[in-house]
């Protein structure tokens, strides 16, 4: 069973899920970001190492997992869906395969991100930014982002550590300040950046918050 | 010259060990026959290759050798290769070697991963390895062994010497240096008798805790009367703590220093200078002391806290006069009544000799798999002859083939059940059936990761620029996350306030508070040897308390009247009430790691069975559990074959066990040490090994990654095998005694720090709190 975190961004409910997605239930969306498919054998190519081959299926069976719960009418991929262009073509009869059946019948975005940045042989629409009034979805948050929008973005795979009674607890997270909302890698594989981190000092305000992954994820601020 | 020195001088074997205690000119007699044999037949190229497990050591042989060799004039070129050499000297010593080399463990193998590294050995005749003792049970002994090996093939005529402390049974270093058999052996005689004692403070140790505080003005009392003072601690937060302590004693501002393995190279450079200058009065320090260069002035070492290891007090007390025809000094300062009985026993098994065994090491798999990828680095492997050689290194000379081609097929393939990589395997099967690199520039990110040293994650600590940036040190990535602006901690003896985080380095500024409010460091925490565990438990058994002072003598007796004293083969396991809980206290001596896995194990078996434990406590000699049910007969609990499906089945998703999958992962090449997972704003977003680990049991349980984890756990962190020997040894004959209170013996236990919780929802629950606390700010902004 799963627990989500109901909040509010952009004057809109939106659910924060234990994985890591984001379900908008208003519009029957339901949105992941940066899930680096083929990541182990990009790695594997590089000479990197040999991780064990199962980032991919494992990314893939929590996905259908997702959508097998919410059962959106719309899927969106914040970018970096593919940890780079030869892994995806390289994967694509496998992913044709196994995406096949949970792609049926909805209106699937792939947002193409910097792993990504170029056509992907799969169903589905293949777009720089998508726009959802009353949000933008794009894969690097703008710094310059105008006035009075709200964006929902991926790329920096943030995590937060919380000091808990003596023992230190480190997951991945949401960032959310009032216009911006940054999602956490959906990817087995992705690592991330610590939300203290001076990336993110130019994006988010002084009011920002993490939302904590966990049976339900949990809200803390950011600065304290 | 010593009669061991000419006897080293005479020995023709092929393998030779020389057995002394320090100060008997043991390293010089290692390079004596090296130095006779350059004189009366000068040629160029490596002649001598020296191995220290200490850089440091390295650095100061090199210079105690120079200086001799110079000044009789004598053209021999000797230098060091470590990790602090400069990348252009390397690169020349690999073009024209040096006569004598003297390097490191993890150098050496560098150098076996060049291409030329055929060239640069064919010519070396001895091989000296320095203090193999202190290598013998470790992952960096099966690292150097494996070496060996490979040397022993490239110059087949090279003699191979092992310089070791004095050990229990000095065949088994014989065996482990040449396991063909062969060795011959030379002892050095020993020195006179140490004058040991306890060192006995005004107020008797407190009943827990490992500081040894009570004890401050004892010890600084002992530094006044002596020339130079060594203290020696276990962990690395004890010293820091204690030497904070004895600076507010030291009236006299006696020139103290403090000396451990988490402190800057800078710091401890300027520690190491003043010693050697003879300006310091004493130095608080840890293990990074145990070896190293020979302080002539040090005429006393003070052990704070029980020294868990006979062979570790032999060595401490070695640093003491320096001088092989002077009795060394040394004290021992029990850091809590349990300890006290400890120590006895430590001091007695020195007197009468009685050292732990050094049996030789199953190697780890994850050290072949590094050595496999080392090796194909300098050039494509065949399979038959490297498994020919790695089995004529002592730790490995019982792998099967089977293992072996496993390992190779694990560095080839990944070794996954799902044969994903047969485009970007690692190596290659080249026509002549060797195995080569497939891409060339992997050679470099292998090379970067080579060494079986594992830190656990560690920030840098240094002053906020504002303040010159000096670097301090480092602590624990779990420490500095929990720390906050203004909060105070001690590093390198001085008081700093945490200032943030920059770059993933602690900054921090000095800190005008007296008392600081947290401690640095977990370090590591060593477990009383089963020797030790033994003579504490006969000496029980004998009833006599002399030598004891009262208020041990005291405490022994309650036990005996109220409860009962533990015995060898039995096992005594104490139930009592205690503020509103159920407590049970196992007294099994099974040492600190194998008493706490008995505590994971039996809460887990406990809850099976519904008896609510709440967590538990654990030290060297007892594991005490508390829950909201008595037991009324513990016996059940602890059948073997429980325990161990308790172990197969839940501990594997235990945190211990992803510790020890994160080494071996880094070690076998899994992962890398530094340059790894995607660059980010130009930072690393370096993945977890946890969710690697997690994501092998799901998938391939049978990966032999798993199995190597499997294995170190259960003789490393985990230590199964003292829980099997205490079992054992108990043989089923188990008294449960049922008091009405806790008991002299279990009453130290709840004093005792480390308590941990049983809860596997505890992680949520706190989240929430926290949340909690703060959800109507949040909700302002965002509700």
């Amino acid at each position: 069973m799963q627990v989500h975190l109901d909040f509010q961004f952009g004057m809109e409910r939106l659910l924060a899920t234990p994985q890591g997605a984001l379900y908008w239930p208003q519009a029957d969306v339901l949105i992941v970001s940066d899930l680096h498919l083929g990541k182990s054998e990009r790695m594997a190519r590089h000479g990197a190492g040999l991780l064990p081959p199962y980032d991919t299926p494992e990314t893939l069976a929590r996905l259908s997992e997702e959508i097998v719960t919410y059962d959106p009418a719309v899927v969106i991929c914040l970018g970096d869906s593919f940890d780079d262009l030869e892994a995806a073509r390289n994967l694509s009869p496998y992913l044709a395969r196994r995406l096949g059946p949970i792609q049926a019948g909805r209106k699937w975005i792939w947002i193409l991100g910097n792993h990504d940045a170029g056509p992907v042989n799969l169903s589905g629409e293949h777009l720089d930014e998508f726009e959802a009034p009353p949000f933008i979805l794009r894969h690097i948050a703008r710094t310059d982002l105008p006035e009075g929008q709200f964006e929902i973005s991926g790329h920096y795979h943030p995590k937060m550590r919380v000091a808990l009674r003596g023992r230190s607890l480190s997951r991945p997270a949401f960032l959310m300040d009032t216009n911006r909302l940054i999602v956490p890698a959906f990817g087995a594989y992705t690592g991330g950046i610590w939300a203290d981190d001076h990336a993110f000092a130019g994006l988010l305000g002084a009011d920002a918050v993490a939302i904590v992954l966990g049976q339900p994820p949990v809200m803390i601020p950011l600065k304290r | 010259m010593h009669p061991h020195q000419r006897a080293m001088l005479r020995a023709t074997s092929p393998a030779q060990v020389l057995i002394a205690p320090t100060g008997a000119g043991k390293t010089l007699s290692g390079f004596l026959p090296s130095l006779v044999d350059l004189i009366h037949a000068p040629k160029q190229g490596l002649h001598t290759l020296y191995i220290s497990p200490l850089k440091a050591l390295a650095a100061d042989i090199r210079r105690n050798l120079q200086t001799p060799v110079a000044e009789m004039g004598l053209d021999i070129r000797i230098q060091d290769r470590t990790g602090d050499t400069s990348a252009h000297m390397r690169r020349r010593q690999r073009a024209d070697p040096p006569q004598i080399l003297l390097t490191t463990p993890e150098s050496l193998a560098l150098l076996l991963s060049y291409p030329e590294a055929d060239k640069i050995f064919a010519s070396v005749k001895r091989v000296i390895l320095d203090e193999i003792h202190a290598l013998i049970d470790s992952k960096r002994g099966d690292q150097l062994m494996l070496c060996l090996a490979r040397l022993a093939r490239l110059s087949p005529q090279m003699t191979r010497v092992g310089l070791s402390a004095t050990v229990k049974d000095p065949s088994q270093i014989a065996a482990y240096l040449a396991p063909d058999g062969g060795a011959e052996i030379i002892t050095a005689p020993q020195g006179p008798a140490p004058d040991i004692g306890i060192l006995e403070a005004d107020i008797p140790p407190p009943w827990a805790g490992g500081g040894g505080r009570y004890g401050v003005q004892a010890v600084y009392d002992q530094i006044k009367r002596h020339r130079a003072t060594l203290i020696f601690h276990n962990t690395r937060a004890n010293a820091e703590l204690f030497f904070h302590e004895l600076w507010q004693a030291n009236e006299d501002t006696l020139p103290i220093g403090i000396h451990h393995g988490a402190l800057s190279r800078e710091a401890r450079a300027k520690v190491e200078a003043a010693m050697s200058e003879g300006s310091l009065r004493a130095i608080v320090c840890t293990g990074s002391l145990d070896l190293g260069i020979d302080w002539g002035d040090v005429d006393l070492v003070i052990q704070i806290g029980a020294p868990k290891e006979v062979k570790r007090l032999v060595q401490r007390i070695g640093r003491a006069g320096h001088r092989f025809d002077l009795a060394s000094k040394a004290r021992i300062l029990p850091a809590n009544r349990f300890e006290y009985l400890e120590c006895q026993a430590a001091l007695e098994a020195v007197r009468d000799g009685g050292l732990e065994d050094d049996p030789i090491r199953q190697g780890g798999l994850d050290v072949l798999c590094q050595h496999i990828l080392i090796c194909a680095c300098a050039g494509p492997i065949a399979p038959d002859g490297l498994y020919a050689e790695i089995t004529t290194a002592a730790p490995y000379a019982g792998v099967t083939r089977a293992e072996f081609d496993r390992a190779l097929d694990f560095c080839a393939t990944g070794g996954y059940a799902l044969r994903a990589y047969d485009r970007w395997q690692r190596l290659v099967t080249r026509p002549d059936g060797t195995l080569a690199l497939r891409d060339p520039r992997s050679a470099a990110r292998i090379r970067q990761n080579i060494g079986t040293i594992i830190e656990t994650d560690r920030l840098k600590v240094r002053m906020a620029k504002r303040r010159g940036g000096a670097p301090l040190g480092e602590v624990e990535e779990n420490f500095a996350a929990q720390l906050r602006q203004g909060d105070s901690f001690l590093i390198g003896g001085q008081i700093v306030r945490y200032e943030g985080m920059r770059e993933l380095v602690v900054e921090v500024s000095p800190s005008p508070q007296k008392r600081p409010k947290i401690a640095t460091f977990m370090g590591t925490k060593f477990a009383t040897s089963l020797q030790l565990s033994d003579r504490i438990l006969a000496r029980f058994e004998s009833g006599d308390w002399s030598g004891l002072p009262a208020h041990i003598a005291d405490w022994l007796d309650h036990q005996a009247r109220l409860s009962r004293l533990p015995q060898r083969d039995r096992l005594l396991v104490e139930t009592y009430p205690h503020e509103g809980r159920a407590h049970l206290c196992v007294h099994g001596f099974a040492g600190r790691n194998a008493q706490q896995t008995l505590g994971l194990v039996l809460t887990h078996r406990m809850d099976q069975l519904g008896l609510a434990p709440m967590g538990f406590v654990a030290n060297d000699y007892a594991t005490l559990i508390w829950g909201l049910d008595p037991i009324a007969d513990p016996t059940p609990l602890f059948a073997p074959d429980l325990l161990r499906a308790a172990f197969e089945g839940w501990l594997s998703e235990n945190a211990v066990m992803k510790r020890s999958f994160k080494a071996v992962a880094l070690i076998s090449g899994l992962i890398e040490r530094s340059v790894n997972g995607t660059k980010k704003t130009g930072r690393q977003a370096v993945f977890s090994s946890d969710i690697l680990y997690d994501t092998l049991r799901k998938y391939d349980s049978d990966h032999i990654l798993l199995e190597m984890t499997r294995r170190d756990a259960l003789r490393g962190l985990v230590d199964f095998g003292r829980i099997d020997e205490m079992l054992t040894r108990a043989g089923g004959r188990i008294d449960h005694i049922a008091l009405p209170r806790v008991s002299p013996f279990a009453a130290p236990l709840l004093l005792e720090a480390g308590r941990i919780p049983v809860h596997s929802s505890a992680d949520q629950r706190l989240l929430e709190e926290e949340a909690a606390k703060f959800l109507p700010q949040a909700a302002l902004g965002h509700g």
